[in-house]
């Protein structure tokens, strides 16, 4: 779909040099999400989820994407966020995503547009954000209404470390 | 294309293969009169069946290379290296024809003279150099093309002059003697070979391949029928059904097979390969090969086929120094690349081993540096392991020079990306001055296992059939139903207490998500030698999957061996019995131990040969020992009130017996009450309870073993943790519970102490079994890893009272043991006992033929310690030394 090259930088976080950015965005709860366009495969509404049971609480299951097993990660536990109230609780949408040639899914509630944006525009972390969070968002924009979260997809997948550095908090 | 022209093709495509080896192999064994005639049969065949088919151009240049080959048999000319080369540039020159007949099923236009013309100055060479020769034949196929053959002719008379001048001996140098020893093996397996071959034939892989594709079908075929034959209850089809089902089985069993290949085929180009290799940058470099006859499926093979070349070249290329830097670096002038493959717990490990310089550290951190990969910081904190790493990185070359063979950059990232595909992965490691190694493990995952499809709290899960020894339903009315012993679930099953495992409890399914059906059903598993039930709610059918390894975020998850996607497009995880028995064995424990059975998942249960899993336990004292995990039967929490005291011992009622407890330390204070933890051992039917403070946790790690532990109760430790931790000799605290074993033991003591056995198994694990039960009964034991080890010891003058032997043993195995024992007066009368997992009565007739008075299984623990105490029991009686006394 992408060429390497183009994933690859885009993958990076924000440089000086690069004029703009494109992200995917999505909404969980009340927020408003974004993952570099490079890094996604596919969205997809998911059908049948085969939980994994003793697995992560992150992890909501396993579907099939066209003959390849994908492991879907619920992003509202991976954000330690409270399960979704009954009205609104659909099959929500998943973005999926590569890591290591393996391919995952974020369970989010609604994906919305694809947003180029400057890439100056780029603002860092809050200082006072919440260790969990700290450690998998990687910049924030201002829209005119809320705020453009974006997401580390690394750091995300990587469920060990954010256990780790969150505990020792 | 015509039949008879493809199979010509076919066919001699192969003998070209062959050519190149032998050619190699004649080479170093410097003419070999054998090996010559096979190679000049071969090519006169091949300019036979081309005059036949009429291919004149293909005739011409074998008949050229034939008339080289006859004068190497006269001995007219010296097999030197560049005759050997004129050779296989005409064998590189008929492989080239046969592709273009192959495209176009005809010869392609043009002529070989130029080829020809050198080869046939070769030959002329000896011709005048007075070596006598056929004058008729040198030159006579092209005699226009002769002014440049006599340019050739002086090129190749200087080579031929220089060869000669450099060496006294028309022999070459260099080649070492256990090259000769090693490929000594070879033409009796070619041997075998040949004879095979008149009983196969050749198809196309196509055809292999389609079948594959339509047994697959078929199976998923006769699974819709069984599922709508379930549905109608007992009809006529239920037999026609079953006699399907077992053809369909058997049929994928043999399409299986016949997509197996000795890795070898994936080898044969490579002693070319290193060889011309050799012969370009003035290295010398031998290539000595393991286990090429480790099978594996075909695709498999052809995924490893380039990066199994790639990294060979790359260790001639880079790993193996030049001759004068080897000398004077203290080590061999020849260099040697070795290459070993073999099975081992479901997976195939292929090894690419040099002795040359090893990694160049300093270089490769350069080259991360240059290519700001790192920066010097972050370098300065990476481990030498995580530096070596950078070598997959595309584009990363630290040969200084690019040449014809590597340093292009391009190489050991498609490698990795090749052998990750398959889901496999690629280890190095590298010792600078010493060389290094790469270890290949490729699971066997292409292969489609059958799993038994069952469900626990509306989930459906897959369990490997080969694990699944039978079914049973629960029913209150045919009293096969759940009972406890304190809380452990088990089952009886003939006779036998059953330790269960329940799905529902152990993947935590707490109540609500699908009621607890009223029927149930455990499947009986085995694992090794342990044998557990699972109870599940549902059982469905065996379907035929694709194992497929987890994605990385779930294997910290216990309990899951992979995962697959069903006919029905259903994704549905694998579990892995292994994890299953560890919960099985320690399910009784309650709490504490399933928490403890959770946090294996960083150590790897069922590991490599040479690590073993153990049992970590705190005493008394707060110390951690461990105890070998295959040794103990159960974990049981007792209730400090059922401990009862009889003169001085502590006893417990269990399971009907009166079972001894023996604490881990001297002074150890029995608690009145709460409970207290007790790892059951169980020995020819006695069990024996160790009480210890706790268990702490299950871990995998090698382990050293010292007999001669100066402390009674140890055999040896084992780094768990980085730390040195005891293990503990179950059969010293065995003594202590039942000190009756033996008449008494201050007799036996005194006079059997002098009784010395040998232990001779490549398995330090048996080896660790075997041992501490013989010293339990008081025998002086030593331990040989194979049978020229042992005989090492016998030519050392040592002398046994009897002799335990393993059959299957590296470097010599024990049925030659046993004839070299038996062929010389000093162990001829010695009893011998082979051990084997290898125990049909076939292989006992041998192990009797060959000189053993014994033969035991080694496939069970319990049943092997009873036949060992009892055969130890009979040698020593024979004596009457040691009279007693086992049931």
């Amino acid at each position: 779909m992408y060429d390497t090259a183009t994933k690859a930088e885009l993958a990076e976080p924000a440089r000086e040099e690069q004029e703009i950015e494109s992200f995917v965005t999505f909404t969980v709860g009340d927020h408003f999400l974004g993952v570099p366009i490079g890094r996604v495969q596919d969205i997809l509404v998911p059908d049948v989820i085969a939980p994994v049971p003793g697995g992560p609480i992150e992890v909501s299951g396993l579907i099939n994407l066209r003959g390849r097993i994908v492991t879907v990660i619920d992003l509202r536990a991976r954000l330690s966020l409270p399960p979704p109230s009954r009205e609104t609780s659909n099959r929500g949408k998943c973005v999926t995503v590569e890591k290591d040639g393996e391919f995952y899914t974020l369970l989010v509630d609604a994906v919305g547009d694809v947003v180029i944006l400057p890439a100056y525009q780029r603002e860092s972390n809050p200082p006072t954000l919440d260790p969990l969070w700290q450690n998998i968002v990687r910049g924030v924009f201002r829209q005119q209404d809320n705020l453009l979260i974006i997401l580390d997809v690394d750091r995300v997948l990587d469920l060990d470390n954010s256990r780790t550095e969150f505990n020792a908090e | 294309m015509d039949d008879l022209l493809s199979e010509f093709i076919c066919e001699t495509n192969e003998s070209l293969a062959t050519l190149d080896v032998e050619l190699v192999r004649l080479e170093s064994a410097a003419g070999d009169p054998d090996i010559l005639g096979s190679i000049f049969r071969m090519m006169h065949t091949l300019k036979g069946t081309c005059g036949f088919l009429g291919l004149a151009r293909l005739e011409a240049v074998a008949h050229a290379g034939e008339n080289v080959l006859g004068k190497f048999r006269d001995g007219a000319l010296p097999v030197t290296p560049a005759a050997v080369s004129v050779i296989l540039k005409c064998i590189d020159r008929i492989r080239w024809l046969l592709e273009a007949i192959e495209k176009t099923c005809s010869e392609p236009e043009g002529n070989d003279d130029d080829l020809i013309a050198e080869i046939d100055a070769m030959a002329d060479v000896a011709l005048q150099s007075g070596r006598g020769g056929n004058p008729d034949q040198a030159g006579a196929m092209n005699p226009e093309c002769a002014p440049a053959a006599v340019e050739l002719l002086a090129q190749v008379a200087r080579a031929v002059n220089d060869e000669e001048t450099a060496v006294p001996s028309a022999v070459p140098p260099a080649v070492p003697a256990h090259t000769a020893e090693t490929e000594g093996d070879e033409p009796v397996q070619q041997h075998k070979d040949a004879a095979a071959g008149t009983s196969s034939i050749r198809v196309n892989v196509d055809i292999i391949e389609n079948l594959m594709t339509l047994v697959s079908e078929l199976v998923l075929t006769r699974n819709q029928l069984l599922q709508m034959q379930r549905a109608l209850r007992g009809n006529e089809f239920k037999v026609p059904l079953q006699r399907l089902t077992h053809i369909t089985a058997d049929l994928q069993d043999g399409i299986t097979r016949m997509r197996m290949q000795p890795i070898g085929n994936a080898w044969a180009k490579l002693p070319r390969i290193v060889r011309d290799l050799s012969c370009e940058s003035g290295k010398k470099i031998q290539l000595v090969t393991h286990g090429a006859e480790t099978e594996l499926d075909r695709q498999v093979l052809e995924m490893i086929k380039d990066p199994l070349t790639h990294m060979v070249r790359n260790a001639a290329d880079h790993g193996i120094e030049e001759p004068a830097a080897r000398i004077a670096a203290g080590k061999p002038e020849n260099g040697t690349i070795t290459l070993s493959a073999h099975h081992e717990s479901g997976h195939i490990f292929v090894r690419v081993q040099d002795d040359g310089r090893g990694l160049d550290l300093a270089r490769i951190k350069q080259r991360i540096l240059a290519q700001r990969l790192a920066t010097e910081s972050e370098l300065a904190a990476m481990s030498e392991q995580r530096i070596c790493q950078f070598i997959y990185k595309p584009g990363f070359s630290t040969a200084e020079k690019v040449t014809n063979v590597s340093g292009r950059g391009v190489g050991m990232d498609v490698v990795c990306a090749n052998i990750a595909r398959i889901g496999g992965t690629v280890d190095l490691t590298s010792h600078e001055g010493q060389g290094t190694t790469f270890v290949i493990k490729i699971p066997l995952t292409l292969a489609i296992v059958s799993a038994l499809i069952i469900e626990t709290a509306v989930q459906r899960f897959a369990i490997p059939q080969v694990n699944v020894l039978e079914l049973v339903a629960l029913s209150e009315r045919d009293g096969a139903k759940i009972e406890r012993v304190n809380s452990a679930q088990v089952l009886r099953l003939r006779d036998r207490l059953l330790p269960l495992v329940s799905l529902r409890t152990l993947l935590k399914f707490d109540g609500g998500v699908g009621e607890q059906p009223k029927q149930q059903f455990v499947i009986v598993a085995q694992v090794g030698t342990s044998t557990f039930g699972i109870i599940v709610d549902r059982v469905f059918d065996t379907e035929e999957i694709v194992v497929k390894p987890v994605a990385p975020i779930l294997r910290g998850t216990p309990y899951y061996a992979g995962n697959t996607i069903l006919g029905d497009g259903s994704v549905i995880l694998i579990l892995d019995p292994n994890r299953l028995a560890v919960a099985a064995g320690q399910g009784q424990l309650g709490t504490e131990a399933s928490e403890a059975a959770n946090d294996t998942k960083a150590h790897v249960v069922s590991g490599a040969s040479d690590q073993s899993s153990f049992l970590l336990f705190r005493t008394e004292k707060t110390e951690l020992k461990a105890v070998p995990l295959e040794l103990v039967a159960r974990i049981e929490k007792i209730d400090s009130a059922a401990i009862e005291q009889v003169n001085s011992r502590h006893v417990v009622q269990y399971r009907e017996h009166l079972m001894p407890l023996v604490p881990f330390d001297d002074d150890w204070t029995w608690h009145k009450s709460g409970t207290q933890t007790v790892l059951v051992f169980t020995d020819n039917e006695r069990s024996m309870g160790l009480a210890v403070k706790e268990v702490v946790d299950i871990v995998s790690a090698h382990m050293t073993v010292e007999l001669a532990a100066e402390q009674p109760g140890l055999i040896g430790s084992a780094v768990i943790d980085s730390k040195a931790t005891d293990i503990v000799d179950i059969s010293h605290y065995l003594m202590l519970a039942f000190g009756d074993w033996f008449d008494a033991v201050q007799e036996k003591k005194n006079q059997a102490g002098s009784r010395n056995a040998l232990v001779v198994d490549d398995s330090p694990f048996f080896r660790n079994i075997v041992a501490p039960l013989l010293a339990a009964a008081n025998w002086h034991v030593t331990t040989a890893a194979n049978g020229s080890e042992a005989i090492a010891l016998r030519d050392a003058g040592k002398k046994f009272d009897v002799i335990i032997s393993d059959i299957d043993m590296p470097v010599m195995d024990g049925l030659s043991l046993a004839r070299t024992a038996r062929n010389d007066p000093r162990w001829r009368e010695t009893p011998m006992i082979a051990l084997s997992s290898y125990a049909s009565d076939e292989d006992r007739r041998a192990g009797e033929d060959a000189g053993f008075d014994d033969y035991l299984g080694k496939s069970d623990r319990v049943q092997l310690s009873k036949s060992l105490m009892s055969i130890v029991s009979k040698f020593s009686r024979n004596d009457g030394t040691v009279r007693r006394k086992v049931s």
